[in-house]
């Protein structure tokens, strides 16, 4: 069977806010654009972000950018790149203004500007006190970000391929991107889209985690794809976590929970909270709830057949206050812990959230490696924006709302850098004379492979791997346990096997395809984590504790430095981090506090 | 509503459980395995229907902060509201 070949100036995968904030670049500039993506566009993860967009126009009390960019660069534990920080805090004004203009719904003030409330670790005056930056449509900012985008591209004549899996990354013998080979559902026919310009905007792959707020959608695929091909992966160990998920379903669980009187117990019921904060017991941060829960399951007090989560109680509240102030909690247990929370406590965990790593991209969006020389060099014909991108402005942990703000930043700029990378109107690069075998070889394996691993078993040893051994406070008997285990996990998703062989909407097909890139993920992250013998932001170890040498475990002489791990040989390097912004003074190295 | 097809059914399982929010995958992806095949065709037919609305608008009706004004479709988001199998969803979870 021949494998057609569709031509276009750009391929975006992922029609999120990153792929399509680039798409209405491309498009816009006369290009012939494609968006393929596993959904419809406006059913993405961007719909989950609700808090808003943060920008700092002033419109409540006085801000400016070099603030929001100190706040930036604070909370990435300084592990976050000057020069991408200055850019994002500085361009945030301009993508709310586009996205205005776009018809995005923004709540406004009485006399009719955008309407900015505060959020956590957006302060004035260098870290003085909070600020209002935060920009939002009521809870639903990036449901309606997602709407208004969507129409510009349609306005604009972007094409969109939905419910088609992107299979991988087609590279030429110079190592330029050339195009991607793709999956479409519906027909089960392989196609490759051959393209001057490859722009992955492919999200998050929070689903290696066994308990995870990220939607199943969110399995890393263009990070599998970009690992395939060679490109390595940045700061994969820093992972964000929520303390409270439901057990099992990954449901967030609001803190108000805790904030209204629930209380956290193990498995002898007792409130564990007194013994690691004695004053703010379960209202501690999220960071030392978190550990605290972490240290009593690793410590075998967790609740449960495998002892692997633990209670949140709110059952001496009187029914009335739970009905009255924490609205939809009663339903959300009884849906997915199968408890009625007033009778009986939540089982919880905490819960991963958001990927601080992904692949590594300048300020421009455009994907750069390590040239051999201490230096970068750029991968010709390839760009990356969003969650799957690391540009890196969230360094070691990210501020709520920046989340938006990435997307829409890079997604512009890297849709910006195609437009003038492409301006010269060269012809397209030839693809390599064997890319339809490939393309093809890979699905033809999986349909003939007898007696091995079924998709299942493979996800939930990945996913049961990294909870138990990378989770949000880090053991290095247990990070090199997991190692050993994830790479034995491993031979299971490359060994997998369907059942299922139709052509036509074979979602066995996509679950193992979506398999062999979390894996991928899994692998980046424990080897990451591992490796990085410091505690850091969101990455947190037992043996880098909060010492006066190392003030909450961070040591700046030995790893302030991102990880670049490459897929082949599990090789891990460091490349330095940028403390040089573009225009201002740098930020300061000292201890993160609040 | 005539029967599905095998065609159709995955289809309808992918826009179960490729969705915004997390929520809604597990309630619809669970609802299609356990409560799906045993409905009316008219409910089958609602159900496909909800399926393609959107999570925004779905969730505020099957978490009961919003009632469902569609006499077509309210006794499917109620039935959807009213699942409460947790435990089984844990060993159930890709």
């Amino acid at each position: 069977m021949n494998i057609s070949v569709l031509k276009f100036d750009a391929v975006i995968v992922g029609a999120g806010g990153a792929g399509l904030r680039s798409a209405i670049q491309l498009s816009e500039a006369g290009l012939k654009t494609a968006v393929l993506s596993k959904v419809f566009p406006t059913r993405s993860h961007t719909v989950a972000a609700q808090g808003g967009v943060a920008a700092s126009l002033g419109n409540s009390e006085e801000d400016n950018w070099r603030w929001h960019m100190y706040d930036t660069v604070k909370g990435s534990d300084w592990l976050g790149d000057q020069d991408a920080i200055e850019y994002m805090c500085k361009k945030a004004v301009e993508v709310v203004v586009d996205l205005e203009h776009y018809g995005m719904p923004f709540d406004r003030t009485d006399d009719g500007k955008i309407y900015q409330r505060p959020f956590g670790g957006h302060m004035s005056n260098f870290g003085e006190k909070p600020v209002r930056r935060s920009c939002a449509a009521a809870d639903r900012t990036g449901h309606a970000m997602l709407h208004a985008m969507y129409q510009r591209n349609v306005k604009a004549n972007t094409q969109f391929f939905v419910e088609w899996m992107a299979l991988d990354l087609i590279r030429d013998s110079e190592g330029a991107v050339v195009g991607i080979s793709a999956l479409e559902m519906e027909t089960g026919n392989i196609v490759i889209f051959h393209a001057r310009a490859v722009i992955f905007a492919t999200g998050g792959s929070g689903r290696i985690f066994a308990s995870s707020t990220n939607a199943f959608i969110n399995t890393g695929d263009g990070l599998g794809m970009a690992a395939r091909a060679g490109i390595p992966l940045e700061d994969m160990e820093f992972w964000q976590f929520h303390p409270t998920g439901v057990a099992g379903a990954g449901v967030l669980i609001t803190e108000g929970v805790r904030g209204e009187g629930g209380i956290l117990r193990n498995a002898d019921k007792e409130r564990f909270m007194e013994r690691y904060a004695p004053n703010a017991k379960d209202l501690a941060s999220r960071d030392v709830v978190s550990r605290a829960m972490t240290t009593e399951i690793k410590e075998g007090r967790g609740c449960g057949p495998s002892k692997d989560y633990v209670l949140l109680d709110i059952t001496h509240l009187d029914p009335a206050t739970i009905m009255k102030r924490l609205p939809g909690i009663r339903e959300i247990s009884i849906q997915f812990a199968g408890v009625d929370p007033i009778k009986e406590p939540i089982p919880v965990v905490p819960t991963c959230h958001y990927q601080m790593g992904g692949i590594p991209t300048n300020f421009a969006g455009r994907v750069a490696v390590p040239d051999g020389r201490g230096g970068d060099r750029i991968v010709p014909g390839f760009y990356a924006a969003g969650e799957c991108a690391c540009a890196s402005v969230h360094g070691a942990n990210r501020l709520g709302t920046n989340s938006l703000l990435d997307l829409l930043v890079f997604g512009k700029s890297a849709g910006d850098s195609a437009v003038e990378d492409l301006k010269d109107g060269e012809a397209h690069r030839t693809l390599p004379a064997d890319a339809q075998d490939v393309a093809r070889s890979r699905i033809a394996a999986l349909d003939a492979r007898k007696g091995g691993t079924s998709v299942y078993e493979a996800r939930q040893a990945i996913s049961r791997t990294m909870q138990d051994h990378a989770g949000v406070f880090r053991f290095e008997d247990l990070l090199k346990q997991g190692v050993a285990r994830i790479l034995e996990v491993e031979k299971m998703a490359h060994n997998l096997e369907i059942q299922d062989k139709s052509k036509v909407w074979n979602t066995a097909r996509v679950e193992a395809l979506e398999t062999e890139n979390l894996i991928e993920v899994a692998k980046a992250t424990m080897i990451s984590a591992e490796a990085r013998k410091e505690s850091r932001g969101a990455h947190v170890r037992d043996d880098a504790p909060d010492t006066p040498e190392f003030p909450n475990g961070r040591n700046d002489k030995d790893w302030l430095k991102h990880t670049l791990w490459f897929r082949d040989g599990n090789r891990i390097e460091y490349k330095p981090v940028c403390l040089t912004p573009l225009t201002v003074e740098p930020v300061e190295l000292k201890t993160r506090s609040y | 509503m005539e029967p599905l097809d095998a065609a159709a059914l995955s289809r309808l399982r992918w826009r179960c459980t490729r969705r915004a929010m997390l929520e809604m995958d597990l309630l619809l992806g669970e609802f299609l395995d356990k409560k799906f095949p045993s409905l009316s065709p008219e409910d089958q037919a609602a159900f496909v229907e909800l399926a393609d609305y959107e999570d925004i608008k779905l969730w505020p009706w099957v978490s009961g902060q919003e009632e469902c004004e569609d006499a077509r479709l309210a006794p499917v988001v109620v039935m959807l509201r009213c699942q409460t199998n947790g435990a089984q969803r844990r060993r159930d979870m890709p």
